[in-house]
Formats: structure tokens, C-alpha cells, sequence
């Protein structure tokens, strides 16, 4: 019951923080990240390369992390499939939002008829999952990333732009958009070097977040064979490639994707609603 | 005879602060006695009130005691707290928009705390909220709306309907005509007043209108900064202050009656509670602070042929010299 | 505005947009490179004989919004046209396999709703140790996808500990909701854990509130104030994640099913879109937009019962 405390505006700074999650959740999509930039110099060996002598095998000083099913290098596999998973989701987001904040803002600052019929296909995009466009994209275009990334970024576009629309709603509101409008600022350049900026950290933290979900559904479709091509080391598909050796009871070459998968997209949850729950501080 | 409330040597800490947010506070109320808690925001008015019903912040430690009607509220166990609760002390809240539940009727919201305690019968309660409701000046066809249908005014003449339910000894009332626009502020307050009379309950008025604390009440506390810095009758009070806060917040209200006097703001921002306090509380903000001040609290003590006007400060008499200057 | 004029425009709004939905699905087939005759037999023997027998059956000599009009009448109909891979009918094909894949959804859809409201309740209400706890299970509940959540159960209950079946469905109820237990919590996890989280953040906004320590101020129990306060002002917030959780659970299925080999619709779904079977993929899409909007639309329905402060319409769906 803190009734008493949140009027009390001495007192909200010092409710406690949970730092170290935060903390090491952000270190996590730092390591993440390097992993993926650096993976052909940190990979020890070729994420193709069969080595039948060893299928299955558990971790050893060749193969740190074992083998899979079909002989390749656990190791090299992950490192080089954090390219594909990371890349993916980075070209679903950076597109969805870039395109969701140029959505949002003309309907925003616009309004009329513009706003009508962009909510109308935002209700639209809203009926479809993201999984279910992108299936629909895939069928009609085959297999291979790119299909996939424009469809989930189609089916995320409505989360962007429906946010950056009640922002821009509530910021044309203040008053010095319309002191900027009385010295005889144009709207575009009102919008670009105030409303966007103003509005950016607010929709950075939900593309934060929208990263971790654009990781599930697109590993989701590589597990389906519909993401990338078979050949490329992939997380998704390393799950798919190691379903069968753990049905054999040999789980490792599975578990080991599945575990970073899920660090992954818990790192960027936690990133993401951190510096939501920040920003939503500072603006009260 | 047992007074109706009485705090003792109040201290309340929150989890975070460096000094307790109540620090000995002092306060009585005698049956039937009308008796006002002044203060900025943030002084601890509120949760002084708060306090008497045991509603505290999370974390809260409290010392002293407070009784009403001779039971040390601090001390019940849960059943008793609940029959306190439901009967002998009740509370009407500042803002009746944000204190009654918008989803339920305004019949459930009456009646809720006699039924679910078992104290009343479903069909008693009805009768009896339908009864206050027309005692306060709206009829029973209320008891089937929503509080969305109602205006401010008509939901707090709800909210002290609801405070009667229990047939209280004592009210408490937190500031409520601040959220009120100023017609269905004088109504509330006449009402409160009347009903005050008529159900013969202690009344604890808690605002930072002084004013209309002046008009309501019998006897005055003025706190500031978790202490009570003066306290003694309305009609005194407010004409010989004893304590420069007293005097500074007199001095910061406009009045109608001499218009085009000029108000003074109070200099400074009260103490931060993350950190200690030494001395008088008030002593960065007054023009009457020595040495003494800011190393030794000032202890409560009577006017000169007045036990019943207590100021906690050094220099009460000084005070009353500089009110004579001017 | 009354509750019948709010509900018949509501209806049209979702037929508008059903519409918008079917278009979509439709004209998808149009978007490939080359032909759609072509497209539609790709991958299959493209004999002279079977591409005028697609011809025909899709009137590719006819306009565009013809053979859409023509569709739409058909699908209205329940004719979902035929099937290019397993050369029946698509209604024939959906009916066969919508038992097992409904029983499963319905049964995530159980945990999803149990599960979730109560670690959201719980955490709400008990605080502290518990809550931290039930917070850090929801976060790695959310960031886990299903297929994960479908191979790590398997490798752990069914491999190791051979507490249930690998795969299938099973012969006979009993059977049938033993085989698909692990694959309902698999399909719920993420669910859970969004749900949990919705109703802890919805319930604790409510603890926070005024109304709630009035409640208390005036005596009334604990469990009461928790239950017609905090509870039940929260379930508006609750209410407006059901079309999301209905439409996901169902595209998971796709996963899940494929995990567990589940002769089901999301099973059906994977192999018509790898096999290109574009009828099939037509009409399980608009099977699951249709079914998020009908529970998009009840739920506005609802609402104003579970919310009466709300005017009519006023409420915009989280999903």
C-alpha cells in the first residue's frame, strides 16, 4: 500500500531498483552480440564441416561443445548461427520501426482521413499473427530469409505505429509544438528535430522487446524449415537437427540451442522493459 | 473520561527515510470535540489520520499510541482492527472520485463493510444506507447507480454516508473538499458539520485551508515536518500565533476580508526526508532562528495564562513582540 | 449509442475488416513470380492435362476480382476448393483434423487461463520472495518459444523419465489428453507467462489504488478486498489479451504439432506450406483470422459487463 508514497514526489526516487538482473541481462545481448559480430574468428572450425567419427559426441578439447547429429561442431554452429538469428530479427525491427514511426506519426499529427484509413489496416495487419503473414509470405515466395523478415516486419508495423501514434497524440499537445508553430516551423521540421526525438526512447524500448519476439517467431520458422536454407547454421534449425538425437537420448546438440534462444530473448525482455519502465519514470 | 482519540508520542518510520516521517506526535480529541490538523503537504497530516486507522504504508514502523476510546489502535489484533474498522472510527477521503470503486454500485460500496463483517443483515444495511443517504441530502435512487453517473459533490456526501454506516464515535476527515469545486465545498463542510452534530461523533479535520479550519473546529494542530509545532483553541490560535509557522502560513493566506494585503510566501522547501534532522525543523525557513535552533529541539510549552496553547518553539515570545511592532 | 446499435456496428466493422483479411488471403497467390498456374502445380508434374484442370478449377482465364467473387462466394459456402497435394477437399481435409488440434487448444487454453491468472494473483497479493519468483519464472515463461518449450519437454518427460508418449494422438479420450498433455503446456508456456504478467501488473496498479485502501479503511476482509477490488477491476485488462491468446495459441499449433507429430490442423498447415499447397493454406488462414476476430468481437461485447465505465467502443484491443 503505497498510496501515501507515490503523491509524495521526495519519495519515489527511492523505491529500490532490481539492478543486477537488469545488469546481466544487458551484459548477455552485449556478449551476444560480439559473439555474432566476431563468430568466424571465434569459431573454432567450419560450422559444416562433418566429422562422422564423432557424431554425438559429448564436449571434448576438439569440440568444446560436442557434435551433432551429423558430425558438425556444436561450437562453430552456434557462433555462426547467432549471425542468422540476430540478423533476422535486427532487419524485422529496424524496418518495422523506421516505417511504424513514419506510420504513426502521420496519422498522429495529421489526423482525418489519413488517420481513418491507416488504423483501418492497422486493425487489418492486427487479425493476422505474425507467424501466420510470414507462413502465408513463405508459401507464395519459398523459403530463404527475406520473405520471412518483410512479412514479421509487416505483421510488427502496427505495434510500432500504433505506439508512435499516441505519442505523437500527446506530444502535439504540449505547448511548444505550438510555440514552434506560432515563429512559423513547418510540421516536418517540428516532427523531426522535436516530436521524434522527444518520442524515440519510448519506441526504441518497444523494438527492444519486439527483437525478442522477432527471435521466436523467425526460429520458429527455421525449426519449420521455412527460414533460411538447410545448410546454414541457424538456431532454429540446430533445434530442428537436434530433435532427433534427443528422441535417441542424446540431448545435448538440442538443448544447447534451445538454452540460447531463450537467454536471448529473456536478455533483450528484461533490456527492453527496463528502459520502458525508465522512461515511463522519468515522464511522470 | 476517556477521550475520545488520544495519540501519544506518535513516531512513524518508513523504510528509505533517514528521520521518522511522524516524530512525536501529540494529539486529542474529546467526544463530540471538532478538532483540526493543519499543514502543508507532505507534513504528515494525512498520515497522522491514516495512522488512527491503522492504514499504513508498507515498511511502516510505528512507536507510541494511539487510543480511541481508551484501545491502542496499534495493538489490536486483526478481528478487533476490522470491528474498529467498521464501526467505531471511519474515514471520509479527500478525492470520492478516486476512493469509491467505479465498477461497483454505489449501494454495494454502502453497504459492502456491514455485510461482509456480518455486522448487519443485507436488507438492515439497505434500509440504513437508503436512511443516510437522505441524511445527507441525496434519495435512495443512488443506491442502483455507478459512481461514474454521480458529480464530485454527490459522491463524497456518499463517501461520509458511508462513514456513518458503522455508527462511529469518531470521524475522520482527510482533506475532503479539496477535490471539490468551490459551491460543493461549503456544502460539504455544512454537512459534515451538521451530521457531526447530529450523530454526536469526535471530528478530526485534516486540511491546509486555514481558514476553514478556523471556521469548522474547536482546536487547532498545525504540523510541520512529521511534528506538531503548535497547537491550543481555534479562536486564539490564528489571532496570537506562538510559532513562526503558524504565523508564516497566516502570512501566505490571502483574505477577503483585508484585500490587497501582500502574501508571503514561505522561503525554502521543507526538510528532504533522506536526511537527519537536528534542532528545530523549521529553523532553515525562520527569521526568528538563533544558535539554539539549530542544535536543540524545541520541547512544547504553554502560553502565559493559556495551559491550552502549546508552541514547540525558542522564541515564542519574541514572537509575540514582533506581532506587537507591526 | 445503445448496446444493439454498438453490437450491429461492431459486426460490420468485423466483416469490414474479414473482408480486407480474405483479400489479402486471396490475392497472396497472385504476389509469386511467374504464373499462377505454375505456382500452384510447382513442384508437381506441370503435364498439359493437369495445367488445364488447374485452369478450369481456378478459371485463371477469367479477371481477377472474378475469380476472387467467385472464391469468397465458395468459401461462404463452406468450399474451400480442393486440396493440390492431397486432391480432396479442403473442408473434407480442416474437418478431419480440427478435433484433435481444438482438444489440444482447448486444453493449453485451460493451463493458459488457471495457470496464468493464478501466478499473477499470487505474485500480486503475496509480494516479496514469492513474487520475485514468480516473476523470474514468467520472464523465462515468455522468452521461451513453444517449439523449445515442445523439445525440451519431450527430451526430459517422454526420453528420459517415459511418463508420456513421444508423439501422436492416441486411440480412444483417455489416450488422446495423455498424449497431448505435454504438448498443452508446451503450446501455453509463453501464454502463461504473458498472462501472469498482464494480471500481476493489472492487480497490483489496483492495489496501489485508493479505492482499495478505502476498502480496507472500512473493514472489509482481506479476501474480499482483494477479490471484488482488486480482482474484478482487473479483469478488464485481463479480458483484452483473450483475442491474442486464442489466435496464438492456435498458430502455434503449427509448432507444436509438428514437434509431436499431432495429425492436427497446424501439422496440416506446415505441410501444405512446404508441399506449396496454396487451397489448404488459404483456408487455415482465414480459419484462424476469422477465429481471432469472432473472439476479438465477443469480447468487446463483453465488456461493458465486466466494465460498465467504459462507453461503448471506447475500448481498442491490446492484441
Amino acid at each position: 500500500m503505497t498510496t501515501v508514497l507515490t503523491r509524495r514526489p521526495g519519495l519515489a526516487r527511492l523505491r529500490a531498483a532490481r539492478q543486477p538482473l537488469y545488469l546481466a541481462c544487458l551484459g548477455f545481448v552485449v556478449l551476444v552480440v560480439l559473439a555474432a559480430l566476431l563468430a568466424p574468428w571465434l569459431a573454432p572450425g567450419d560450422p559444416n564441416t562433418v566429422d562422422l567419427g564423432n557424431v554425438l559426441a559429448g564436449p571434448s578439447a576438439d569440440h568444446l561443445l560436442g557434435v551433432d547429429a551429423a558430425g558438425r561442431d556444436t561450437l562453430s554452429r552456434l557462433l555462426l548461427g547467432a549471425r542468422t538469428s540476430l540478423i533476422g530479427p535486427l532487419g524485422v525491427v529496424v524496418f518495422a520501426t523506421l516505417a511504424g514511426v513514419a506510420v504513426g506519426v502521420a496519422a498522429g499529427w495529421r489526423g482525418g482521413w489519413l488517420d481513418s484509413v491507416l488504423s483501418r489496416s492497422t486493425e487489418l495487419v492486427f487479425a493476422f499473427p505474425g507467424m501466420l503473414l510470414a507462413i502465408l509470405i513463405v508459401t507464395v515466395y519459398g523459403e530463404g530469409l527475406l520473405a520471412p523478415v518483410l512479412a514479421l516486419a509487416i505483421a510488427y508495423l502496427p505495434y510500432v505505429s500504433r505506439l508512435t501514434r499516441s505519442l505523437v497524440l500527446a506530444e502535439r499537445e504540449r505547448p511548444y509544438v505550438a510555440a514552434y508553430q506560432v515563429q512559423g516551423h513547418s510540421s516536418l521540421q517540428i516532427c523531426l528535430r522535436h516530436v521524434i526525438p522527444n518520442i524515440a526512447p519510448v519506441v526504441l524500448a518497444q523494438s527492444t522487446i519486439n527483437f525478442g519476439y522477432a527471435l521466436i517467431d523467425l526460429a520458429g520458422l527455421s525449426y519449420l524449415g521455412l527460414g533460411v536454407p538447410a545448410l546454414t547454421p541457424d538456431w532454429g534449425r540446430m533445434v530442428f537437427d537436434g530433435q532427433t538425437a534427443i528422441q535417441r537420448g542424446y540431448p545435448l546438440s538440442a538443448l544447447l540451442p534451445c538454452l540460447v534462444i531463450v537467454l536471448t530473448v529473456v536478455a533483450f525482455n528484461v533490456v527492453g522493459e527496463r528502459w520502458a519502465d525508465q522512461v515511463a519514470r522519468r515522464d511522470r | 473520561m476517556t477521550r475520545t482519540l488520544d495519540i501519544r508520542n506518535l513516531c512513524l518510520r518508513l523504510p528509505d527515510t533517514a528521520r521518522p516521517v511522524l516524530d512525536g506526535v501529540d494529539l486529542h480529541i474529546a467526544a463530540g470535540e471538532t478538532v483540526a490538523l493543519v499543514g502543508e503537504s507532505g507534513s504528515g497530516k494525512s498520515l497522522t489520520a491514516r495512522t488512527v486507522l491503522r492504514l499504513l504504508p508498507k515498511g511502516a514502523e510505528t512507536e507510541g499510541a494511539v487510543e480511541v476510546a481508551g484501545e491502542n489502535v496499534l495493538a489490536l489484533d486483526p478481528q478487533q482492527l476490522r470491528a474498529l474498522r467498521t464501526g467505531r472510527v471511519a474515514m471520509i477521503f479527500q478525492d470520492p472520485r478516486a476512493a469509491i470503486n467505479p465498477l461497483r454500485r454505489v449501494g454495494d460500496f454502502l453497504t459492502e463493510s456491514v455485510r461482509l463483517t456480518g455486522a448487519m443483515s443485507e436488507p438492515d444495511a439497505t434500509r440504513r444506507a437508503a436512511e443516510l443517504l437522505t441524511a445527507v441530502g441525496l434519495d435512495a435512487s443512488v443506491l442502483r447507480r455507478h459512481p461514474g453517473q454521480l458529480s464530485g459533490g454527490m459522491l463524497q456526501r456518499v463517501m461520509i454516508a458511508a462513514a456513518l454506516m458503522g455508527d462511529p464515535v469518531l470521524l475522520l476527515a482527510d482533506e475532503p473538499t479539496t477535490a471539490l469545486d468551490v459551491t460543493s465545498q461549503a456544502e460539504v463542510v455544512a454537512l459534515i458539520g451538521e451530521l457531526k452534530e447530529r450523530f454526536d461523533t469526535g471530528l478530526l479535520f485534516v486540511t491546509h485551508d486555514l481558514g476553514l479550519a478556523a471556521a469548522i473546529s474547536d482546536r487547532v494542530y498545525v504540523m510541520y515536518a512529521g511534528r506538531i509545532v503548535e497547537t491550543g483553541p481555534a479562536a486564539t490560535l490564528f489571532t496570537d500565533p506562538r510559532h513562526p509557522y503558524t504565523l508564516a502560513l497566516l502570512a501566505a493566506t490571502p483574505r477577503l476580508a483585508a484585500p490587497g494585503g501582500r502574501l508571503a510566501a514561505i522561503d525554502g522547501q521543507p526538510p528532504d526526508l533522506r536526511h537527519e534532522l537536528t534542532g528545530c525543523s523549521f529553523a532553515p525557513r525562520c527569521r526568528f532562528a538563533t544558535q539554539l535552533c539549530t542544535t536543540q529541539a524545541p520541547e512544547p510549552h504553554s502560553a502565559p495564562g493559556a495551559p491550552g496553547h502549546l508552541a514547540a518553539c525558542h522564541h515564542s515570545d519574541r514572537l509575540e513582540e514582533s506581532a506587537a511592532d507591526a | 449509442m445503445s448496446f444493439a446499435r454498438f453490437a450491429v456496428r461492431r459486426l460490420l466493422e468485423m466483416a469490414a475488416t474479414l473482408l480486407g483479411a480474405s483479400f489479402v488471403i486471396f490475392g497472396a497467390m497472385y504476389l509469386a513470380p511467374g504464373d499462377p498456374a505454375s505456382f500452384l502445380l510447382s513442384g508437381r508434374s506441370a503435364s498439359p492435362a493437369a495445367l488445364a484442370e488447374i485452369n478450369t478449377q481456378y478459371h485463371l482465364q477469367d479477371p481477377f476480382f472474378v475469380r476472387y467473387f467467385r472464391w469468397l462466394g465458395q468459401v461462404l459456402h463452406g468450399d474451400f476448393g480442393r486440396s493440390i497435394e492431397y486432391r480432396t477437399g479442403v473442408s473434407k481435409l480442416l474437418a478431419d483434423r480440427l478435433p484433435s488440434t481444438l482438444l489440444l487448444v482447448a486444453m493449453a487454453l485451460v493451463l493458459v487461463v488457471v495457470v496464468g491468472l493464478a501466478l499473477g494473483w499470487i505474485g500480486a497479493v503475496r509480494g516479496g520472495a514469492t513474487d520475485s519468483t514468480i516473476l523470474v519464472a514468467t520472464t523465462v515463461a515468455v522468452g521461451t518459444p513453444s517449439f523449445v518449450a515442445a523439445i525440451l519437454l519431450q527430451g526430459l518427460f517422454s526420453v528420459r523419465l517415459g511418463w508420456f508418449p513421444t508423439s501422436g494422438t492416441g486411440q480412444g479420450f483417455g489416450d488422446m489428453i495423455r498424449h497431448l498433455i505435454l504438448p498443452a503446456i508446451a503450446l501455453a508456456l509463453y501464454l502463461i507467462g504473458m498472462l501472469a504478467r498482464v494480471t500481476r501488473a493489472a492487480m497490483l496498479e489496483q492495489l496501489d489504488s485508493e479505492h482499495v485502501a478505502v476498502a480496507r479503511s472500512r473493514g472489509v476482509p482481506e479476501r474480499q478486498v482483494i477479490w471484488r477490488h482488486v480482482f474484478r477491476n482487473a479483469c478488464g485488462t485481463v479480458l483484452t489479451t483473450g483475442g491474442l491468446i486464442v489466435s496464438t495459441l492456435i498458430i502455434c499449433t503449427v509448432l507444436v504439432e509438428s514437434a509431436f507429430s499431432i495429425g492436427g490442423i497446424g501439422q496440416l498447415l506446415e505441410l501444405a506450406t512446404t508441399t506449396k499447397d496454396f487451397p489448404t493454406v488459404q483456408a487455415i488462414s482465414l480459419f484462424i483470422v476469422g477465429l481471432f476476430m469472432t473472439v476479438n468481437l465477443i469480447i468487446d461485447l463483453l465488456f461493458p459487463l465486466v466494465d460498465p465505465t467504459v462507453t461503448l467502443g471506447a475500448r481498442r484491443s491490446t492484441a
